[in-house]
């Protein structure tokens, strides 16, 4: 009996020992904490920016001095932006050769399974330590293509100067919210993806952001620009180690899909569970093309995450699968949205969110079909578990329709883990935790589905990681 | 007298406080097959459950003994390693858990480590007895399955997992004459390879016909009201169970 004692006794904090993990700050730089125009041209002149892109740093400072913290989500009122040291960079220099990587990054790295993600074949590895790209990689076969794989601040010195001014922070523009003119003001490190004109990409791309020191903000963009005809799979993965003082991510996406072009772009994100995830992506797709969003938010304190895409040219088309896991002491507002420019554009948000220990998990979704996209389609599904009775489920759903041959549709179904189901699976040898942990990892299939085998597998880990010592 | 496999005495069961089974007393030896008759709500579906472990019962007296131990406290999955099976009257839905995922985690929990290709030749092979087409192996566990398929279902999990003692609820319930037919097929295939004990909890008698049935039971009220061999069976298709209701109201 001492045994089935032990099993049922609740376990306070999940062991996240496995992702938790941080070095000793070797940073060799670090601006002043607060944000200030000086900080902002140090920052600049650190990066050895273009005057063009000092200039839109300056502009966004302004931007965001101007604009109040949303006051609409879960609370961020914890977050001091005076005490958070914005930028910080280890003592790395860019390198192309995994030797020349510092031991204890590439211990980190290590348990990321980073190198291992590169032998299993995929096409590039750059990977995020702080601030600055330490390791970037782009197989031959990638580059021979054509493909551009780079990261961004190298780019802006480059042959694609101009493309990246005509496209950078124009999707997300700083005046969009605060924290997209933070971003402006302070973003650094990144990638830079752009596909030239019916070139098939045909391995996944793929970059790791993480945060590496207390108090530490990571601003990285992301700009891919896939040209007419053209395809894409880009996967972003994210973790953090875990601190005590409040952390923020405020990153930026943009996706530029070309005429015929396709372009899915996967996420999973595991932050740590004090980081705020103050996340903004965004693409805009071009006639025929195909933008499809899977992701998966995992971690963090505060999250806030509504992909969004524009389907600007007719026929044009977006998918977007999404999960959604708040744990105890996590209020995760995640969601999509999708404005109908174009005709005969068509849209599919399919999301789930699991909420746990008290977690809040809210779905929101804003669809928008204006005047001009006669003969759309947009379908909405979210679904939504809850695994006891202290933990939150909402959805808040909007819609703006302004034709009138929209083909709207609108799902949303919220339930909890049947204990019958539960014992159905404990009959046949089972465990109550393994049961519970196959319920859930069945409610994310959707998800894990859309991912590379690898991926699909390191959610399915976090999902077990999440429900372990969830029996009360 | 050889070892019991399942032996209850004085097995006293509620739910909420209300109490359903007082007192059963019921014994099944390796390789037997056992029928649990009665009118509907006497309490045959309470006592499956109350022997798998389901927990929203509570014992409250009495014991329940498989193979030598006492298991009236164990949890469902330890009875079912220790070589328990309920086929459920009706079995649960879970999206995005296969079938054959499903019965391949559970033959794990027993076996250990299990050879994939001889898991799926066996797979396939119960399943061609059962006439299921193979598609249903990556079907999510019971999901858009029809009434007949679930049952299938429970039964493929029954020959897969070969357990030492089955209890069968309501197998037979809502199925046509060709699906009971192939269902009993199944068991008939289960008791052979294992020389498995049965307990069949039914109303009716059609999956009894190609089954030899050892000892009958029928429970009226939460009491095993009269035992006796299959030609017990044949009397209660004749007179129904009025004539047992008398006697427990006596």
């Amino acid at each position: 009996m001492a045994e089935l004692k032990k099993e049922r006794t609740q376990v306070q904090d999940v062991d996240r020992s496995l992702y938790d993990f941080r070095n000793e700050e070797k940073d060799v730089y670090r601006v002043d904490a607060g944000l200030t125009p000086d900080i902002v041209k140090q920052i600049s002149r650190e990066k050895n920016d273009p005057e063009w892109m000092t200039e839109l740093r300056l502009k966004s400072l302004e931007i965001y001095n101007r604009l109040s913290i949303p006051d609409w989500g879960p609370p961020i009122d914890e977050l001091d932006m005076d005490h958070i040291v914005t930028y910080v960079r280890p003592n790395t220099k860019m390198s192309a050769k995994w030797s020349e990587v510092p031991a204890d990054i590439k211990d980190t790295f290590e348990k990321l399974g980073i190198p291992q993600a590169e032998r299993e074949s995929l096409a590039g590895v750059g990977a995020q330590y702080d601030s600055e790209l330490v390791y970037h990689n782009v197989k031959e076969e990638v580059a021979a293509q054509g493909v551009v794989y780079t990261d961004l601040e190298s780019a802006m010195h480059g042959p694609y100067e101009e493309m990246i001014r005509s496209h950078f922070m124009h999707l997300v523009p700083p005046s969009d919210h605060k924290f997209a003119a933070l971003h402006g003001a302070v973003w650094s490190g990144g990638s830079f993806v752009y596909v030239p004109p019916h070139v098939n990409v045909e391995i996944p791309l793929q970059s790791y952001f993480r945060l590496n020191a207390p108090g530490a903000g990571q601003f990285e963009h992301t700009l891919i620009i896939v040209d007419e005809g053209a395809s894409l799979h880009f996967i972003e993965g994210c973790s953090a180690p875990k601190y005590n003082v409040a952390n923020l991510h405020a990153g930026c996406v943009e996706l530029y899909v070309g005429k015929n072009a396709k372009l899915r772009y996967s996420t999973i994100e595991n932050w740590s569970k004090n980081m705020y995830n103050l996340n903004t992506k965004r693409a805009i797709v071009e006639e025929g093309g195909v933008m499809e969003w899977v992701s998966g938010s995992f971690g963090s304190h505060t999250s806030y995450l509504y992909p969004m895409t524009i389907l600007k040219g007719k026929g044009s088309r977006m998918e977007f699968t999404g999960i959604t896991f708040a744990g105890r002491g996590q209020n995760l507002d995640t969601g999509a949205k999708v404005v109908h420019q174009g005709a005969d554009t068509s849209s599919y948000i399919n999301t789930k969110s699991i909420s746990k220990d008290g977690g809040v998990s809210t779905f929101r979704s804003a669809v928008t079909i204006q005047k001009n996209a006669k003969n759309s389609k947009a379908a909405v599904s979210c679904q939504s578990l809850m695994l006891d009775v202290i933990s939150r489920s909402d959805t808040i759903p909007a819609m703006d329709v302004r034709t009138c041959d929209a083909d709207v549709g609108h799902e949303a179904r919220i339930g909890r883990i049947s204990d019958d189901a539960v014992f159905y699976l404990m009959s046949r040898g089972i465990s109550e935790e393994d049961a519970r942990a196959m319920i859930v990892s069945g409610f994310a299939d959707n998800v894990s589905k859309e991912l590379p085998l690898e991926y699909a597998m390191e959610m399915n880990n976090l999902i077990r990681l999440e429900m372990k010592g969830s029996i009360g | 007298m050889k070892d019991a496999l399942l032996q209850t005495s004085g097995l006293t069961a509620c739910i909420e406080e209300k109490e359903l089974l007082h007192g059963v007393d019921l014994t099944i030896h390796s390789g037997e097959t056992h029928v649990l008759m009665g009118p509907n709500g006497a309490g045959k579906s309470t006592l499956g459950y109350v022997l798998m472990g389901n927990p929203k019962y509570t014992v409250t007296d009495g014991k329940i003994y498989f193979a030598g131990q006492d298991i009236t406290e164990l949890s469902a999955d330890k009875r079912a390693k220790a070589g328990m099976f309920l086929s459920f009257q009706e079995p649960l839905e879970v999206p995005g858990l296969t079938l054959e995922g499903f019965i391949r985690s559970a033959l794990q929990q027993k076996a250990g480590h299990v050879r994939y290709y001889d898991f799926k030749k066996e797979l396939a092979r119960c399943m061609e007895i059962l006439q299921m087409d193979p598609s249903y192996a990556q079907r999510s566990l019971n999901v858009g399955f029809s009434g007949g398929e679930k049952k299938k279902a429970e039964i493929l999990q029954l020959m897969m997992l070969k357990p030492q003692l089955a209890i069968l609820d309501e197998t037979d319930s809502g199925l046509d004459v060709d699906a009971v037919r192939l269902v009993s097929k199944g068991i008939e295939e289960y008791q052979r390879d294992s020389n498995g004990a049965l307990l069949i909890i039914t109303h009716s008698t059609r999956i009894l016909d190609s089954l030899h049935v050892d000892h009958t039971h029928v429970m009226v009220d939460g009491h095993i009201v009269a035992n006796g061999d299959g030609s017990l069976v044949d009397e209660i298709n004749r007179g129904g169970y009025e004539r047992f209701e008398r006697s427990a109201e006596e």
